[in-house]
């Protein structure tokens, strides 16, 4: 780890009180769905914490999850968690350029080999590396090479996560996920359009304190995963009383009611979105009046349509539905008309029969 | 990396509801053109009373409870009932159901809450469960109960208490029980038109046939 202030001396050169400092353990703990007991466990972890180098490697994405990070950069607690890691490496953020940059993502790796973080946002191209490359190395090596001396690997955004918008159909450039590509670390996703700022401190504080947190099946930290947005939302008293915004500006839309027949993808996805909001807690998409894309979840740029309803079939049935009916009405006439002359011989062969002649067979 | 429940999801929504939406319609279609194709021999004789009044009156008509039968069988006089109108209800007055017609015809009408719908599926499925009751344990029905009831019995439990628990989500992912009630209601679907199920339709063309000869002969149906 690096010779750097420690979260104490940082606290205090930011002005911090240590009464702030344990409401935010406080308020972590309860984010991470942690017992309240835990609380002491984390101020202790994080006080005593060295701090971690962490590498950020940015390949195919939008610097949206860069962005989100920066946005939360009010004087708050979760942002001096943030510069209490050890940054040594982030194109975006980072001073330096070109040769200068990449010989500071080499000091780090040959310091701390073995021991930092690495956090990636963005997907990896495959079907051609040099789609995406950094001071002319391809993303593909520059992962490969990076993620060597990882200690653990932090996937932000859905890209890196799950590939991404890059890698929605007909991903022109094989774009994958790291998890496609690493395979011999610890890879925690942290995937979102972009993330919720928090939930990515808190998965660095849960990474300080306890190491890597429970997964899901997709490798996402059950805390901040492990429930629907549908489940948390607080239109969804609506959803249960049956009212529905039908259009963006009619009397639901108004009143606020539940978005689901606008294509609300809250009740498959998972996240905190609900309940810890963004900047600061202030609101979520749904709150702003548009329904949740689903953009924790794998391939949500194709999962059938933004504004389609769950319920509703994603793909151009009303064509072979319409074939289906001629199909069955030719059939229907074939059937019927088959029937009809089968009706018809055995008329035509139809012997009368009377008493004289049943008395001659018996 | 890959959702599997999401790419069951997506399935069931697409290339699975195009195949049961071709098997249905075509099937329905089908049979419903064979038997009109097949028709009935002309009656000749002068018609006493009033064919197409009665055959049309009788469609509704046998809809209603019959008199003296809730005491010849009760289980399936009362539990029939309250299946029926409580699939229907859960079938066609659930938004997420509605917006299906809307996408695929365009047209709408007002859903119910939640509360009415699950009461309504909730008691169809202990009618169902009943009505099983009463086919196992007569020793009549029993004898006349082929696989294909136990079959549409099943078929027709299946997206109800995969849909509850969809909704409640009592248990499972889900994504996985939206898929799986979608994927139920598909299968209940594809059996439509082969099944005692295809009765949703042909009942108004066998009540209109029953209550028109009745009509013809100056006869109640």
């Amino acid at each position: 780890m690096v010779d750097k202030p420690m979260l104490p001396e940082l606290l205090k050169a930011n002005g911090i009180s240590r009464r702030g400092f344990l409401k935010y353990c406080a308020s972590l703990t309860s984010l991470m769905a942690l017992s309240p007991a835990m609380m002491p466990r984390i101020a202790h972890a994080l006080e005593n914490a060295p701090r971690p180098s962490v590498i950020w490697l940015s390949f195919q994405e939008c610097t949206g999850c860069t962005e989100a990070i920066t946005r939360s950069h009010a004087p708050t607690l979760e942002d001096l968690i943030f510069n209490a890691v050890s940054l040594d490496y982030h194109h975006t953020l980072q001073a330096a350029s070109g040769h200068a940059a990449e010989a500071a993502r080499e000091a780090a790796m040959k310091e701390h080999w073995g021991k930092y973080v690495l956090v990636v946002d963005g997907s990896i191209p495959v079907d051609n590396p040099g789609y995406s490359c950094i001071a002319g190395i391809s993303n593909l090596d520059m992962l490969k090479e990076t993620a060597e001396g990882a200690a653990a690997i932090v996937a932000v955004g859905t890209c890196a996560a799950y590939g991404g918008i890059p890698h929605a159909d007909p991903n022109p450039t094989g774009a994958v996920s790291v998890g496609d590509i690493i395979k011999d670390k610890p890879i925690i996703n942290v995937p979102g359009c972009p993330p919720i700022p928090v939930v990515m401190t808190g998965v660095l504080a849960h990474f300080l304190t306890f190491g890597i947190p429970e997964l899901d099946e997709l490798g996402r930290p059950k805390a901040f995963f492990g429930e629907t947005i549908h489940d948390r939302c607080y239109r969804r008293p609506f959803y249960d009383k049956g009212l529905f915004a039908e259009g963006f500006d009619d009397e639901g839309a108004r009143e606020g009611w539940c978005l689901y027949k606008l294509g609300c993808k809250g009740p498959t996805t998972r996240s905190v979105c609900a309940t810890t909001k963004w900047n600061g807690g202030t609101s979520f998409p749904i709150q702003a009046g548009h329904p949740c894309l689903g953009c924790t979840e794998p391939d949500f740029w194709d999962n059938g349509g933004f504004y389609k309803p769950l319920s509703v079939p994603a793909g151009d049935y009303r064509k072979l539905g319409l074939a289906a009916v001629a199909a069955g009405a030719v059939a229907g006439v074939a059937g019927g008309a088959l029937a009809r002359s089968g009706k018809a011989r055995a008329a035509a062969a139809h012997e009368k029969v009377d008493a004289h002649d049943l008395e001659k067979k018996s | 990396m890959n959702n599997p429940n999401f790419d069951l999801l997506m399935w069931a929504r697409g290339p699975g509801f195009n195949i049961a939406l071709i098997i249905m319609t075509a099937g329905i279609i089908l049979r419903v053109v064979e038997i009109i194709i097949l028709g009935r021999k002309k009656d000749i004789a002068p018609a006493k009373g009033s064919p197409v009044a009665q055959g049309m009156k009788t469609i509704f008509s046998r809809s209603l409870p019959r008199k003296g039968l809730v005491h010849y069988a009760p289980i399936t006089y009362i539990g029939g009932y309250i299946f029926h109108i409580g699939f229907f209800i859960a079938f066609f007055f659930f938004a997420p159901h509605i917006a299906i017609f809307t996408d695929m015809l365009g047209i709408s009408w007002p859903n119910a809450s939640r509360v009415i719908i699950e009461s309504a599926v909730a008691l169809s499925v202990l009618a169902l469960i009943a009505l099983m009751y009463t086919r196992r344990t007569d020793p009549v029905r029993r004898a006349l109960s082929s696989f294909d009831d136990y079959l549409v019995w099943v078929l027709s439990l299946l997206p109800m208490v995969t849909g509850y628990v969809a909704v409640n989500k009592l248990f499972g992912d889900p994504t996985f029980m939206i898929a799986l009630h979608i994927l139920c209601v598909e299968a209940l679907m594809i059996a439509f038109p082969f099944t005692k199920l295809m009765h949703a339709v042909t009942f108004v063309m066998a009540r209109y046939y029953n209550g028109s000869i009745q009509g013809r002969k100056g006869a109640k149906s």
